[in-house]
């Protein structure tokens, strides 16, 4: 076990796509949760309808890369209305519930068999990069990068352009959230009657922050799709939502760079975990754990981690623990 | 403080960055290489093992690879490049046969690899016969008609049945209604347990489908015979009861410390009774028929269900913990149990030995095997046995105070807290019961609780988030209008039409059937 690289890899993947993408998903849902406290456990089903407006429109009708974008997104907004027009009125717990079904079903059907000539069934969808391939300034096949942190050419495009948006994105949120309109909702979340009060439409509000969420997490589907170049319906499962739970919570829920944040130590610490338990295990040290339990562990490890952190620090590593006493109405 | 840590971090950056690149990129190694999966085309959920594979590079052999057990394979290749990938016909099963498509031609594959690429290939099988038919998808009926397809349209077993028995509609008709009433108390008993603990602390559970989970797998491991890993789940259990019976009956007769002293010690004593049955092995087997095995499993789901309550959420609560906070406790709390359960247990999907091939008994206008009869009696049964605790005992009344307003229940002297702590017991151990009901005409595996889940939430806000009975007539409901949209539409969406008809009760009455109008926004 070579601890040293083990952490190298560790750093790697924290600068990395996967990283990236997360990073974006997550600020959708610093939008919901952090700033306004909706519960949205089905973050993934907009990371799903966005990776799938892409694959459809480029592998299936042959569509060019932009207008898969712009479908996906659209894909994106239908949703978060139609999730957002029953529930948004009642309690935050209902939003919970929903959205988290909705996330599933929609993975579900997307693997139907009856959907198989759109979706590709649990096969999937692949060859989607050739579009955004086509504009790499990098070469396919050189490395770019500095000693441990290098990463081959098509990777490092995908990495600049999501790092990218993720920045742009920052950019948005703390121009929105130091507006006006910012402060309205994080009034929403502070006290969503006194609010009220002041005559503001707080359900018309919330349905905005539900649709720009949405469409961040859509963006962050499509360039998933981008970057594997393959989709399939069962990598979008509702441990990626909470996932991005885990990422927000770590980072600091209300907080600008808190998914940025997030991101980058939960990939660090997955890949530090799994590198340690898998030398570990090849050392002979777990001779009862088969390759497969170490995902599961892993997973579990997950789990721990979100407990520990909401239990004893909620605020994450830069959030404001003031901010974070939300309470469901 | 802070200072060294942002040294130990620079230090931490600089050997990170001075470390030559190609040696530490793990995910990378070897470069390019295709993988895939090759899934069994009758159950979507299992690979087929033992498939070649052979790739070339012009008339070149470069690399062979095997489906291992679960349908993986992968090959590992010299460089990027254009590589012809060929599926050895003779290796794959005779009941299937390769389906073309538009990459696949003939068994063949040619597929471009570029650099660093680990590029996934999709071949995909047909049922042998089927795939003559041409090269288009399985039509939607025949998925419609072949139930053992997608595990994941959670009652395919149901549907075949009904859809066997063929012709007329009304035949159909009353086949899955019958299904469906008997998916629909399975779905009951599971979500009076969830309904009940949000009533009583305002909490939606999201732990409790995995909950579901764990009685279906004690069961199924108390009844194909448990040695080593049973004995020591059972000791485990034993050591967690008697904590919970001592906090829960000397809460207020002795000091805190010794109180204290006596649960921990219970529960070590539980953990090195384990660790000592679990050395024994296989020398302590047993076995009990499946009856057996469910009582040890509800047992073992009420402990569940009473710990946690007693361990995790009775300090959050005096910690005053937001909901939301809570909320995202029990997500983690789930995600946990399952995986635990799946290493415990493994991935594999099982069914109760015994029980499955069963002649139908013939009730006039449905069929049903006789195990589908002993769960809806059994279902049944036990909606009217906790229906008589709420109504007639005492601390079913103080269930039912406590849920409908706590404060009120607290300053007319319930002990609240001790009434939540039966609400847990009684939620898990019925929702285990449920897990085995489920188990029993379904397949057990690690997810299936979770799939349960949804439709548990479907079954709750349909009938009135916090009311016992909601729970029940909302299982029902959502029961049977999964299994009659099957008549129409595909099975696949069974899950979907639950989930608008909870959507549609959210628009029109958000308080569910038998909750009680307030403000709920």
């Amino acid at each position: 076990m070579d601890i040293v690289s083990i952490l190298a890899e560790s750093t790697r993947s924290a600068f990395g796509p996967i990283a990236a993408i997360y990073a974006l998903a997550a600020i959708g849902l610093n939008l919901h949760f952090g700033y306004t406290g909706l519960l949205n456990f089905g973050q993934v089903g907009f990371m799903l309808v966005g990776a799938y407006g892409v694959g459809i429109s480029v592998a299936v009708f042959d569509l060019p890369l932009p207008v898969g974008f712009a479908v996906g997104l659209l894909c994106a907004l239908v949703l978060a209305l139609l999730l957002g027009i029953p529930t948004l009125r009642l309690r935050a717990d209902y939003l919970a519930i929903t959205t988290i079904a909705a996330a599933e079903v929609i993975r579900l059907v997307y693997r139907a068999g009856f959907a198989e000539p759109l979706t590709g069934g649990v096969y999937g969808l692949q060859n989607l990069a050739d579009g955004f391939r086509v504009l790499n300034p990098f070469d396919g096949g050189e490395r770019y990068g500095v000693g441990a942190l290098s990463y081959n050419g098509n990777h490092m495009w995908v990495l600049v352009v999501t790092w990218g948006l993720v920045a742009l994105m920052c950019g948005l949120v703390w121009m929105l959230m130091h507006s006006p309109w910012g402060r309205v909702i994080k009034g929403i979340r502070e006290d969503e009657d006194a609010v009220r009060s002041l005559g503001k439409n707080v359900f018309a509000y919330k349905m905005q922050i539900l649709v720009l969420g949405g469409l961040i997490g859509a963006l962050a589907g499509c360039m998933l799709a981008v970057y594997q170049a393959s989709i399939q319906p069962d990598q979008f499962k509702p441990q990626v939502t909470f996932f991005l739970w885990v990422i927000l919570l770590l980072g600091g829920a209300g907080r600008v760079f808190g998914p940025v944040l997030g991101a980058m130590a939960f990939w660090f610490l997955m890949n530090f975990t799994d590198g340690l338990l898998r030398g570990m295990g090849s050392m002979g040290w777990f001779p009862f754990l088969q390759g497969p339990d170490y995902g599961a562990i892993q997973l579990a490890f997950v789990g721990v981690l979100l407990v520990v952190l909401i239990v004893f620090r909620p605020q994450g590593l830069i959030g404001d623990r003031k901010e974070m006493l939300i309470n469901v109405k | 403080m802070r200072t060294r840590l942002v040294t130990v971090l620079l230090a931490l950056i600089t050997a990170i960055l001075v470390i030559p690149g190609p040696a530490a990129t793990a995910d990378e190694q070897g470069g390019e290489s295709l993988h895939g999966r090759i899934l069994n085309p009758q159950d979507r959920d299992q690979g087929v093992e033992g498939i070649l594979l052979t790739v070339f590079e012009g008339e070149d052999e470069i690399a062979a690879a095997e489906t291992g057990p679960d349908g993986n394979w992968e090959a590992e290749l010299p460089g990027p490049g254009e590589y012809r990938v060929v599926v050895d016909q003779e290796s794959i099963p005779s009941e299937f046969a390769l389906r073309e498509s538009v990459i696949v031609v003939d068994g063949e594959a040619v597929v471009e690899v570029e650099a660093d690429d680990r590029r996934p290939l999709i071949i995909a099988l047909d049922v042998a016969g089927a795939a003559d038919e041409g090269t288009g998808s399985p039509s939607p009926s025949e998925e419609g008609s072949d139930g053992s397809d997608g595990g994941d349209a959670a009652a395919d077993d149901a549907v075949a049945t009904g859809a066997d028995s063929g012709g007329s509609f009304g035949d159909r008709f009353a086949q899955l209604t019958a299904s469906g009433l008997l998916y629909g108390l399975v779905i009951a008993v599971s979500a009076i347990g969830l309904s009940l603990i949000f009533g009583t602390t305002k909490m939606i559970n999201f732990a409790h489908g995995d909950m579901v989970t764990f009685g279906a797998m004690i069961a199924l491991l108390f009844s194909t015979g448990a040695a080593g890993m049973g004995n020591s789940l059972l000791a485990i259990f034993l050591g967690l009861a008697a904590a919970v019976v001592l906090g829960g009956f000397f809460e207020n007769r002795l000091a805190r410390v010794p109180l204290v002293v006596a649960q921990w010690t219970a529960i070590l004593l539980g953990i090195v009774l384990a660790t000592v049955l679990g050395v024994m092995g296989d020398s302590v087997g047993w076995q009990v028929p499946l009856w057996g095995a469910a009582v040890i499993a509800v047992l073992m789901g009420g402990v569940l269900g009473a710990g946690m309550e007693r361990y995790i959420w009775r300090p959050l609560r005096h910690r005053n913990v937001a909901l939301i906070q809570m909320f995202i406790v029990s997500i983690g709390l789930a995600l946990v149990v399952r995986h635990v359960i799946l290493v415990l247990f493994g991935a594999g999907r099982e069914r109760y030995a015994g029980y499955q091939i069963q002649d139908p008994v013939n009730l006039g206008l449905v069929e049903l095997p006789p195990r589908d009869l002993v769960v809806m009696g059994v279902a049944v049964l036990v909606l009217v046995g906790v229906a008589c605790l709420l109504q007639f005992t005492r601390i079913g009344k103080a269930m039912r105070a406590v849920s409908d307003n706590r404060d009120l229940a607290e300053s007319s002297g319930i002990d609240v807290d001790r009434v939540t702590l039966y609400v847990w017991g009684l939620g898990g151990g019925l929702a285990a019961l449920g897990g085995v009901l489920y188990g029993l005409n379904q397949i057990v595996e690690y997810e299936m609780g979770f799939r349960l889940l949804l439709l548990m939430f479907a079954a709750v806000i349909l009938g009135g988030l916090g009311t016992a009975y909601g729970a029940m007539v909302g299982g029902l409901a959502v029961g049977l209008v999964a299994m009659l949209s099957t008549l129409w539409f595909p099975t696949q969406m069974m899950q979907a039409w639950a989930l608008a008809l909870m959507i549609l009760m959210l628009l029109v009455r958000p308080q569910g059937l038998l909750g009680r109008r307030e403000r709920v926004g």
